[in-house]
């Protein structure tokens, strides 16, 4: 197997090496969707479950974009709620979808280590599409491909993550990602919202939005979870937009070429403003195309073989 | 009349250490010294010979979850017992946190029932403080303790209203009753299910600060020193909440603490596997908070050590990180991962053993955890060095939620006697 695991739990997990990987095979694979018959029978035969349990458009479309095109079988189960709530165990929904063996399933869930869970009790491979704010690890793999497609290589990049860092599995996954390809991180935001120990994690923390975004060659902004936040964690939109948001009058300070990325949905006029997320080196939507190349290069290095 | 011969006893209660020889008659202790060889050997009916063991106090384990009754298929009075004399206990004080809730005397009058006539154990009720743990009116207290409790607690839940509390105290005083703490803001714990630290930041699992400990210690400090009850804080676990009480005993405050084996023997790094067995409340902390709960054991700010035995089934731990319940068993391991403290030099074998007879004998003012002549003869055998991988199969518990499988430990439990009645013997 060319990757060491079974499974894509967390970036953490990965080397430098299963990284490059990745993102050289989504290289090639990102050329198949754009023929005419985006098609191959790469992995004809072989049946993929998408086993959601918080909601997603995006991610789920995208794998199940990128299963297709590879000519597997796709299934979508989409539960609202917890597995608790239906009153089966995730470990009694994993092992009754073992026995219909699947090849790979990709899991979102809310709760932190669940697709641990899966991968332990089945033998098919995991995707982990997002564990509470634990990793997001196809995430972190499409953002770093977008950044190395526009800027040829990732070592010695100046990068700045702003936002809810502490509810976030992108950024988390990002730090992880960013850090073993060499680049540095920066991070920022309301320091409700920022976990204690972030510089073990390797990144400098900011002290203030002018400082985090002065120098660096690419700023993430993260959503703010609109539906999560509670009160005590900031007063208002208006003032998060103020002081944690950009728009065209803070990326004045900024580098004149910065790139500007965000993992969507993104909340207009929040934390990105519309003239930003819609302005030249905005690469929201490019990202989002690349995820289906980066999704496809993992389920052909999974079960490809 | 049962002759332990040739052990070393070590009796905390009276800073003996020697070796000698202990003479039970009936559930009494009737004699310890050289003397018992000087008997008629005809009323001498059993020897167990304790040769190069060591004879201690029966062990008291003040914090234990029986669940019964209400959850059964947990733990029940008998097998919480059998678990006990198993890890060495000959007492065992149990939190009023079943259902119904031991809150009034009906449901201490039936704990008490079943543990005379299943348990092979001493088992002490802990009435509850507020009605149904609700944290809103006071329990009849005088009628708990007639019925038999001998302290009260809300444990699982702190009492979040400071006037109810204080009044708790001063009404618990009437009855010389010990007022024991669950201390945990739940406001600060908001959904946490982990300590506040770095692997909580690297994992993303919703955290627990320590402040949401101490804040409660402080304040039920404080509240012990406006009203004089006696108060013993539980399951202490942070390097705070240590300093908080020992400076509140440095000024004389009446309160006493007990901390339990998990929080000097894991720490918060433990979480990466995901194992709900480490879900614990309050949760495993830092490494530099287990450096302080030893220093807090060592400079003798926690009296005791006891395990918070908290029996939970696979339905509550075989789940999600999340949805899984707080909590591990501990009757059959705490000997053992307390005698490291003492391979590790932090306490030497009799203070360590003091923490586990007679300081909680005297905090729940029980008359146990001494082997004087005339005692209730509760003896424990302890082999120090004989070793054992932990295996929860073999557990007597009915349940077998412990982070401890397949460690391999040291010392165990080799022969508890209850009353002058043997309920363990390892041959």
């Amino acid at each position: 197997m060319p990757l060491q695991s079974k499974d894509l739990l967390t970036i953490e997990q990965l080397s430098i090496d299963e990284i490059n990987l990745i993102l050289d095979t989504a290289d090639s694979m990102k050329e198949i969707s754009t023929r005419d018959i985006k098609k191959v029978p790469t992995l004809r035969g072989k049946t993929i479950i998408n086993l959601f349990y918080e909601p997603s458009t995006r991610t789920r479309t995208s794998f199940e974009i990128a299963g297709k095109r590879l000519s597997a079988d796709v299934v979508n189960i989409s539960t609202s709620g917890s597995s608790v709530v239906k009153g089966e165990t995730l470990k009694d929904t994993g092992r009754n979808l073992q026995a219909m063996n699947p090849d790979l399933v990709v899991i979102r869930h809310s709760v932190v280590g669940a697709p641990k869970i899966l991968a332990d009790s089945l033998s098919a491979s995991i995707i982990n599409a997002g564990d509470g704010a634990h990793e997001h690890p196809t995430q972190a793999l499409l953002d770093v491909f977008t950044i190395r497609e526009k800027k040829g290589y990732i070592k010695g990049l100046k990068i700045a993550i702003i936002g809810d860092i502490a509810h976030s599995r992108v950024a988390r996954s990002n730090i992880h990602a960013l850090n073993k390809l060499g680049a540095e991180v920066t991070i920022y935001g309301p320091f409700t919202m920022i976990p204690p120990f972030m510089e073990r994690m390797g990144v400098k923390l900011a002290r203030g939005m002018d400082e985090a975004i002065k120098d660096v060659d690419v700023i993430m902004m993260l959503r703010i979870q609109l539906e999560r936040q509670s009160r005590f964690l900031f007063p208002s939109l208006r003032e998060y937009s103020i002081f944690f948001g950009l728009n065209l009058d803070r990326l004045k300070i900024a580098k004149e070429d910065v790139l500007i990325m965000h993992p969507g949905p993104i909340n207009r006029g929040v934390e990105i403003s519309p003239e930003v997320a819609d302005g030249p080196y905005a690469l929201i939507l490019e990202q989002v195309t690349n995820g289906v190349a980066v999704r496809m290069a993992l389920l052909y290095l999974l079960i490809g073989k | 009349m049962l002759l332990i011969k040739n052990g070393r006893i070590i009796d905390p209660s009276r800073g003996i250490d020697d070796y000698s020889d202990i003479l039970i008659d009936q559930s009494k202790i009737v004699e310890v010294g050289r003397g018992g060889e000087g008997r008629k050997d005809s009323e001498i009916t059993r020897i167990i010979d304790a040769r190069g063991k060591v004879v201690v106090p029966g062990l008291i384990d003040m914090h234990v979850h029986l669940r019964e009754p209400g959850h059964e298929y947990k733990e029940t009075i008998k097998t919480g017992c059998q678990a006990a004399a198993s890890g060495g206990f000959t007492s065992i004080a149990c939190m009023p946190n079943t259902n119904p809730v031991n809150d009034n005397q009906s449901v201490t009058e039936y704990i008490l029932d079943r543990a005379r006539r299943e348990g092979c154990v001493n088992v002490f009720p802990v009435g509850a403080i507020t009605k149904g743990l609700q944290g809103e009116s006071l329990t009849e207290m005088g009628e708990l303790k007639t019925a038999g409790v001998v302290a009260v607690s809300d444990d699982g839940k702190s009492v979040s209203n400071s006037e109810l509390m204080r009044r708790g105290m001063e009404y618990a005083k009437n009855f010389n009753l010990l007022v024991i703490c669950h201390c945990e803001d739940l406001d600060l714990v908001a959904d946490g299910v982990m300590n506040e630290g770095f692997t909580s930041t690297r994992l993303g699992l919703k955290r627990i600060p320590n402040a949401a400990e101490e804040v409660i210690v402080a304040r039920d400090v404080i509240l012990a020193e406006l009203t004089g009850c006696g108060v013993h804080i539980a399951h202490v676990s942070t390097e705070g909440a240590v300093r908080i009480i020992r400076e509140a005993k440095s000024r004389g405050i009446k309160i006493t603490a007990e901390t339990a084996p998990h929080y000097f023997s894991l720490s918060e790094e433990a979480l990466e596997s995901f194992d709900t067995n480490l879900k614990v409340n309050p949760p495993l902390r830092s490494v530099r908070d287990v450096e302080a709960i030893k220093r807090g054991l060592k400079d003798g700010t926690l009296d005791v050590i006891a395990t918070d035995h908290a029996p939970h089934s696979s339905l509550e731990k075989d789940v999600e990180f999340d949805y899984a319940s707080s909590g591990m068993v501990g009757l059959e391991t705490a000997l053992p991962l307390a005698l490291q403290l003492v391979k590790e030099k932090v306490l030497s074998l009799p203070e360590l053993l003091l923490k586990f007879t007679a300081n909680p004998a005297k905090i729940l003012g029980i008359s146990k955890g001494t082997l004087n002549p005339g005692a209730d003869a509760d003896i424990t055998i302890i082999d120090i060095s004989s070793k054992k991988r932990v295996n929860v199969n073999q557990f007597k518990s009915k349940s077998k939620n412990s982070p401890f499988h397949d460690w391999e430990l040291e010392g165990e439990a080799v022969c508890t006697i209850v009353n002058g009645k043997v309920v363990k013997n390892v041959k």
